[in-house]
């Protein structure tokens, strides 16, 4: 069989005729957004930004129309591309990192902290028993300082020390490497904060041990102290920057906490929402341990070397745990709070 | 009308699980995001691995030169700080900056959005790379503690491995290829595809176009037509030869010696005659229907 010829027709289907009449506005669009991604939202003049949302909604009104009336493909394939990239330009892109940034320390922060009180008080107390604990075992058998303090941490600290090399490691000036010693401290915290946090998530097992493990430290350190008399000393020598140091890891534990307990427990939500949410409630908390711990890094490694008076040190531990307090706890309006 | 939406999951062709998944704007319309395989994922990932580990290795060297020659100590702090930024921040700042993606997922065409369709807030980056300490630098220091000690206590080495592996190869076994960072934070990675409009093929042509009869055109669906449209943009001489001959044997033309002419007359035809089905509500979804 022979085919017949037709003579030329224009616009034989809609795709091409939809085409004609949009594409200019498709381009636009897509020039715009890949200006956006190329470099940023500032690369725009005021006539582009106000068509952005506009050349948006016309761009995703095509997409539904090629959807229903158009067999061509790679038009729709198209449009949908676009209209993702156009969309995540739109509402998927973060505020700038300033605003962020002091969205953090105005509200998430606090918020995420008093949201978390109850898993902070769990880990309070259970750094307080622990510590309790390492006491009463270091005081009642002196070999189990070596079980629970390991040989580099002690540094001569020990329980058979005489009174003046303990007295010299509480007052001693090694002025030569402060700043260094504090970066250290801050780095090696943080991390075992952020570690704290994210094995919260084997249903906060390994979180709980390193809580305890960080109690038994204290109280097993307590135990070498205090039978020399230096009792008082030793708190004020922790307490400059302990307060600091010692909250932060326990806010870092209870971030775990929550995640542990959320996945285990999630209560009238889904497993999966009430991950997210502490997931969430926790990484801000988590992120505002880091903050103290860089504060306690800088209290430890130069404040403690040049502040030698105890009542001082007291001070300064007293009125850091204070003012963290207060800026926890203190209670504030929620009026225009978004949820981290 | 769940038994709706059931009815029409029934129909659909079990083929291998696809990562597309539906997406609604606020607007009320559907995008069908595409998600990051596990494989371009991990092609990231060693990316950003790579960029990090030359950095560190140029600052340290850098470094190590300059406190060699001026024996102060802020460079030592400068490195420690460098090296706690680098391994925590590295993810965590370039997430956080407004492309939701670390060079690794830029090079790959990766991008990092909250699964509700949100705003990416700082809380959820920071999440998702927290959980990347026990995800990959975990089993990296077991592995590097084992190797400093030996294959001393190769049981403990096993358990570290098992347990670091249900980490890593977690993304593996949920559909939507969450690491337990993504899980936590309420995020996935999707593919971020830039593509170019293709050209129209049912444009008018200055010539005349071949007319097909009512049975030659009715043989095919939306299916078939579709990937006519594919064989005709690949431009592949020898497709384009298979699927002519395929096509004037069943609808019983004759040979013209222009296999690229009658193809895309034949689409432009068979286009138009199924777009006029669709306006009546008629929709042929492929030649069975």
């Amino acid at each position: 069989m022979a085919t017949a010829l037709a003579p030329a027709q224009p616009m034989l289907v809609n795709a091409s005729r939809f085409r004609a009449a949009h594409a200019a506005e498709w381009e636009r669009l897509e020039r715009l957004v890949s200006r956006i991604e190329k470099r940023s939202i500032r690369a725009l003049n005021d006539d582009d930004l106000l068509a952005l949302p506009l050349l948006y909604r016309s761009a995703l009104s095509s997409l539904s129309v090629a959807r229903e009336t158009s067999l061509d493909r790679s038009l729709v394939v198209y449009l949908e591309q676009l209209c993702t990239r156009a969309y995540f330009q739109l509402y998927g892109v973060p505020t700038s990192a300033l605003s962020q940034l002091g969205r953090f320390f105005v509200h998430s922060w606090p918020a995420a902290m008093q949201a978390l009180w109850r898993e902070t008080l769990v880990a309070s107390l259970l750094t307080v028993a622990a510590a309790i604990v390492g006491y009463v075992l270091v005081r009642g058998d002196p070999s189990w300082f070596f079980g629970i303090v390991g040989d580099g941490m002690a540094q001569g600290r020990d329980p058979s020390a005489s009174v003046e090399t303990l007295r010299q490691t509480l007052y001693g000036k090694h002025s030569d490497m402060l700043a260094t010693f504090a970066a250290y401290l801050f780095t090696h915290n943080a991390q075992i904060a952020i570690f704290a946090f994210a094995l919260g998530f084997a249903f906060a097992v390994p979180t709980v041990l390193l809580i305890v493990y960080n109690g038994l430290m204290l109280g097993a350190f307590m135990a070498v102290f205090v039978p020399k008399g230096l009792g008082y000393n030793f708190t004020g020598w922790i307490m400059i920057h302990g307060t600091t140091e010692l909250f932060a890891i326990i806010i870092a534990g209870a971030a775990g906490f929550r995640i542990g307990t959320a996945i285990a427990f999630p209560g009238r939500q889904a497993r999966s929402d009430s991950a997210v949410q502490a997931g969430r409630t926790g990484a801000t908390a988590m992120g505002g341990a880091v903050v103290m711990l860089a504060v306690a890094g800088l209290l430890e490694g130069i404040g403690r070397q040049t502040v030698l008076d105890d009542l001082s040190r007291y001070g300064i531990g007293l009125t850091m745990l204070g003012a963290w307090l207060l800026y926890f706890y203190l209670p504030r309006s929620r009026n225009g709070v978004v949820p981290a | 009308m769940a038994w709706f939406r059931r009815n029409r999951d029934s129909k659909r062709p079990k083929g291998p699980p696809s990562l597309r998944r539906s997406f609604v704007t606020p607007e009320g319309v559907d995008l069908q995001i595409e998600l990051g395989g596990a494989g371009v994922r991990a092609a990231a990932f060693m990316l950003d691995a790579l960029a990090m580990l030359i950095l560190l290795i140029i600052a340290t060297i850098v470094i190590a030169l300059l406190l060699v020659a001026s024996k102060e100590t802020a460079f030592g702090i400068l490195w420690l700080i460098g090296f706690f930024v680098l391994r925590n921040g590295w993810f965590t700042l370039f997430e956080m900056g407004g492309r939701g993606a670390t060079p690794g997922k830029r090079i790959m065409g990766l991008r990092v959005v909250a699964r509700d369709g949100a705003r990416l807030t700082g809380g959820a980056v920071i999440t998702r790379n927290a959980m990347r300490e026990i995800e990959v630098f975990l089993p990296l220091s077991f592995l590097a503690a084992q190797t400093a000690q030996g294959l001393a206590d190769s049981f403990l080495t096993i358990f570290a491995l098992c347990w670091s592996g249900i980490f890593l190869f977690f993304p593996l076994f949920n559909r939507d290829r969450l690491r337990i960072g993504d899980v936590l934070a309420g995020t996935w990675v999707v593919r971020t595809v830039r593509g170019e409009l293709g050209s129209d093929l049912a444009i008018s042509v200055a010539r005349e176009r071949r007319v097909f009869s009512e049975a030659a055109l009715s043989l095919y669906g939306v299916y078939e037509l579709q990937t006519l449209e594919e064989v005709l943009r690949s431009g592949r001489e020898d497709a384009i030869a298979t699927v002519a001959a395929t096509i004037r044997r069943k609808a019983g033309i004759a040979d013209d010696a222009d296999d690229r002419g009658f193809l895309s007359d034949y689409y432009a035809a068979l286009c138009v005659r199924l777009e006029r089905g669709l306006m009546v509500g008629r929709r042929r979804a492929d030649k069975f229907a």
